[in-house]
């Protein structure tokens, strides 16, 4: 009897590990599958020679050719102004935010959000129609002041879209690191003498500063990466466009389109390290003594305050407006605002194409999907196993976040282009798994974060307090760990979807057929005709229904930590 | 020698909502004093230094520095130093950047700040790590840089939020007498906030006591321990057995109280302290370590004794803390055993021995 006994315990752990093994080498099979070997092909193919040999040639050839060069000192460019005007913006907002309590807040929050519902790439045809060269402000100013202005033309255009659009990263970023600065560090200054704007330099900016550079170097990484914005305002000299235009028009085997994608990743990865380097920073000064007093503020501060807002509010509702009228109008161009209106976009979408809006449900849910349950899975393993491998899994994990989708997409035509997959009845890149596919991997650090950060919180110890009092393993999730990873995991779920919803980057490359294709891909087809730019519009419209609605959920889960889901 | 300076607070209220957390505070602090507000948790001991540092602007009354009334000064022309519980110790400054600072905001000359701030560090004896982070200091090495950070400046006032209250119980008592000698030697006026009663006793020239924002009691620590007002003090400082009881005879320096649970106690008056009368309703203290055990068949000279039966019984080294249940109560008694003598055991019959002059009487507080 007690030789069985001691055979049990014995077994159990064992046959415990070895489900998790299976589970791990499942997991690592699929990320390197459709993470790390697609990617590490796009590497390949760039690093070598027609007879296989490793060779810088490619990289020599990149820099010597001059719309190259110039690509890539405008995508530098870009990023470092998006990040610069970004935060003249932010900075401001996100102190006022932190530090200050006034009536009329609300309108705050409002737009931390607002600005991130729109995708960029729909927010660009809105703003053409109202600040482009025949839009609605410069024909205003050219009918009275005689004079016009280029807002949209070339560089500054993309620069202006993707501003308005990504400041709220900055800001919610730098908001999160202001609040979690111990009070009494900017007490004990002032009880020395600083105040004022000294006192702002020597402690406030400081310590503010890791979090800031976070939020800047992830928006940095989003503006390289975002491929639909300059497309749809035809400004090509970029590295996303040209690696996407090398890659559709001269073809799959051109190496500079490989070139060009790399040197986007090292520029990510490096900009995903740094940021990282500096959310550790950033959680240094966040002992906390409890209560932080907001400072009321009145009269002619909060005035100043509020116009402040409502000025970036109302710049940031630019694309709302613009896109929301043009998906009721019958035509809108040379014209302040649209001449006739009509429901026929809708009509449209819903029902002669309905099946951009089906496909966009069907794709971002199952990917969704996918990512709760892969991130669950991945952020127990980091927490709660002791295999070795972990920190592989981890990083393999990781890495979409600095993998521009463009790059993504071009691996997946090299690597699954030409061979029938087993079951897809075809090429993957044939199938429209392959988007779905491309979703899941692209989002999941989210939800390895969302049920990472979810799971961490519950502390090993009342798990095992449960086991003391008697509840086995299987009781033990259900009724503790279960529960109160719940709001997490949802939220991380949420996020993946909504992330999805727009996602063209690797759309754009992906789709194999009009037919397949979600709503990101419609909205880019449409607005190619200027007839069809009220449906494109008209689906604009649905993407921020739907972008807001995940959004409100998020929140709603999430409650007042929801910007934490920005910050990775 | 610094600029010590008094401190003066007058009817100070201040509220959150509609809940007061301070109410009519009145106090007087002279130069070179170590004042201690003593209380517990949530009373209010950090909000009425918050508003001495001028943090908090009271919603009644008025502070004055060196009599000059402060309300409307703001935090960074008060000139008082203080000491934040948590240290408030900046992570992005070297120790040498953090003792340097008050420093620089005062236009110092380098070549002075320079001495200044090695003489500072010398003094907490923390020579050798100005070139470290706070983060790579013990606690109690993080707690003589803020220490030190706060005296270069030599403030006119200096408060201390619990600051030892992060330290293991054996630095706590090193750094206790550190800061004393430190406090006597520079001759600060000293504002020290503690909910430790022990701190409070071995630090101050004078204590207030406080509960639930109001200042109770205020005196030299012996007053406090000796003579406490009520029976919140008397409870809070230290440990008491407290009697309910009616007096049955006055004399010139002695009464007689009968409890309510049937004893007889008499009690000595001390000199100076109120009259009581006959048919008046007293709380009595007996502190634990002025109570004697003896074993019941040995004789006393004692006026007061009670027989009782012990209950439980601690030992703690330097003396063994009885509890004794008497007439339905249960009664303390710190008693200090000679090294091998046997201790009484749970359930052995003993009378507590105790004199008139050891009996305190409490007149508030009932
Ligand atoms: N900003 C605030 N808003 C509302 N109530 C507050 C605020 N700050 C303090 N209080 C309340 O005021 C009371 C006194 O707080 P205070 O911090 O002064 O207590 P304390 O005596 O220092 O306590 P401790 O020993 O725990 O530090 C507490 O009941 C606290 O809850
Ligand atoms: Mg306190």
């Amino acid at each position: 009897m007690p030789k069985s006994e001691a055979a049990l315990t014995i077994r159990l752990p064992a046959r415990i590990d070895w489900w998790q093994g299976a589970i791990m080498m499942s997991l690592i099979a699929i990320l390197v599958a459709f993470i790390l070997y697609p990617v590490l092909r796009v590497l390949w193919v760039s690093l070598s020679d027609e007879k296989g040999d490793l060779t810088l040639i490619h990289f020599v050839n990149f820099f010597r050719r001059p719309l190259f060069r110039e690509a890539f000192v405008n995508t530098l460019l870009s990023g470092l102004l998006v990040v610069f005007f970004g935060s003249l913006m932010a900075v401001p907002l996100a102190y006022c935010s932190a530090r200050y309590e006034f009536r009329g807040k609300i309108l705050l929050q409002t737009l931390a959000t607002l600005p991130l519902v729109i995708p960029p790439f729909v927010g660009a045809v809105a703003l053409q129609l109202i600040l482009g060269r025949s839009g609605m402000v410069n024909l205003l100013l050219m009918r009275y002041f005689d004079v016009s202005f280029p807002f949209m033309e070339g560089l500054s255009g993309v620069v202006l879209v993707q501003t308005l659009h990504y400041f709220p990263f900055i800001m919610l970023n730098t908001a999160v690191s202001l609040a979690n600065i111990d009070p009494s560090l900017e007490e004990m200054a002032q009880n020395m003498g600083c105040h004022g704007w000294r006192l702002f330099r020597r402690i406030t900016l400081p310590l503010m500063l890791p979090g800031f550079m976070a939020g800047s170097l992830l928006t940095f990484i989003r503006v390289i990466d975002d491929l639909g914005t300059p497309l749809m305002l035809n400004y090509k000299i970029l590295l996303a466009p040209q690696a996407y235009l090398r890659i559709t028009t001269v073809g799959i085997d051109d190496v500079d389109g490989y070139a060009i994608c790399v040197v986007l990743v090292v520029f990510s990865l490096l900009s995903l390290y740094a940021a990282r380097k500096y959310l550790s920073l950033a959680d240094y000064a966040t002992a906390h003594r409890g209560v932080v007093v907001l400072k009321p503020i009145r009269g002619i501060r909060r005035a100043f305050v509020l116009g402040f807002i409502g000025i970036v509010l109302g710049l940031s509702l630019l694309p709302h407006i613009g896109i929301f009228l043009l998906s009721f109008s019958k035509i809108w161009s040379f014209s302040v605002l649209p001449t006739s209106y009509t429901l026929d976009n809708y009509t449209e979408i819903l029902f002669r194409a309905p099946h951009f809006v089906k496909n966009t449900l069907l794709y971002t849910l199952l990917a969704a999907g996918l990512d709760v349950l892969m991130g669950a899975a991945i952020a127990f393993l980091l927490l709660r196993s002791r295999l070795p491998g972990r920190n592989f899994l981890d990083a393999i994990a990781t890495l979409p976040l600095a993998i521009p989708g463009v790059v993504l997409a071009v691996g997946y035509l090299r690597v699954f282009h030409g061979w029938d997959f087993p079951g897809a009845g075809g090429p993957l890149t044939s199938h429209w798994m392959i988007l779905v596919i491309a979703y899941t991997m692209r989002r999941l650090p989210y939800t390895v974060r969302a049920c990472y950060a979810a799971l961490q919180q519950v502390h090993l110890s009342l798990e095992e307090s449960a086991q003391n009092l008697g509840a086995n393993r299987m009781k033990t999730f259900l009724k503790i760990t279960l529960p109160l990873i719940t709001g997490g995991v949802v939220a991380g779920g949420l996020i993946a979807f909504v992330t999805s919803c727009v996602e063209l980057s690797a759309t754009i490359m992906l789709v194999p057929k009009v037919e397949m294709g979600p709503i990101s891909y419609g909205i880019y087809v449409y607005m190619q005709s200027a007839l069809g730019r009220g449906a494109g519009a008209a689906l604009g419209v649905v993407a921020i229904l739907l972008v807001s609605a995940g959004t409100y959920l998020t929140h709603r889960v999430f409650g007042g930590r929801a910007g934490s889901a920005f910050r990775i | 020698m610094m600029k010590a300076a008094q401190v003066r607070l007058e009817n100070v209220g201040k509220r959150y909502g509609k809940q007061w957390v301070l109410r009519q505070v009145h106090l007087q602090i002279e130069q070179g004093e170590f004042y201690t507000f003593l209380g517990p948790s949530g009373c209010g001991k950090t909000t009425l230094l918050r508003t001495i540092a001028g943090f908090i602007a009271p919603d009644e009354g008025t502070v004055y520095l060196d009599g000059t009334p402060v309300n409307h000064v703001p935090p960074w022309r008060r000139d008082v130093g203080m000491v934040f519980q948590n240290y408030a110790l900046w992570p992005h400054m070297s120790v040498y950047e953090n003792v340097a600072f008050g420093l620089r905001e005062r236009k110092v000359t380098r070549a002075e700040i320079d001495r200044r701030v090695m003489q500072a560090l010398e003094q907490v004896d923390l020579k050798g790590t100005e070139g470290r982070r706070p983060s790579q200091l013990s606690g109690g090495q993080q707690q003589r840089v803020a220490l030190a950070r706060t005296l270069v400046i030599q403030p006119r006032v200096l408060l201390l939020d619990e600051p030892l209250s992060n330290l293991d119980a054996k630095l706590r008592a090193e750094m206790r007498l550190e800061l004393l000698k430190l406090q006597r030697e520079v001759g600060i006026t000293t504002i020290y906030v503690t909910h430790d009663q022990e701190e409070a006793l071995a630090l101050s020239t004078r204590i207030a006591v406080m509960e639930s924002g109001r200042i109770v009691q205020e005196g030299s620590p012996r007053e406090i321990y000796e003579e406490p007002g009520d029976r919140f003090v008397a409870e809070f400082v230290g440990k008491s057995n407290l009697f309910l009881g009616t007096i049955t005879r006055a004399a010139d320096a002695l009464i007689e109280v009968r409890t309510d649970n049937g004893l007889q106690i008499r009690a000595a008056f001390s000199v100076g302290s109120a009259r009581a009368q006959q048919g008046e309703t007293v709380l009595l203290n007996v502190r634990p370590e002025a109570v004697e055990l003896k074993p019941p068949d040995a004789g006393t000279s004692e006026m007061n004794q009670l027989s009782g039966r012990v209950t439980a019984l601690a030992y703690q080294g330097s003396s063994v803390e009885y509890e004794i249940e008497v007439r339905g109560r249960a009664l303390k008694a710190h008693i200090v055993h000679p090294k091998g003598t046997p201790l009484f055991q749970p359930g052995d019959e003993v009378h507590l021995v105790f004199a008139p002059q050891n009996v305190g009487l409490l007149h508030h507080g009932l």
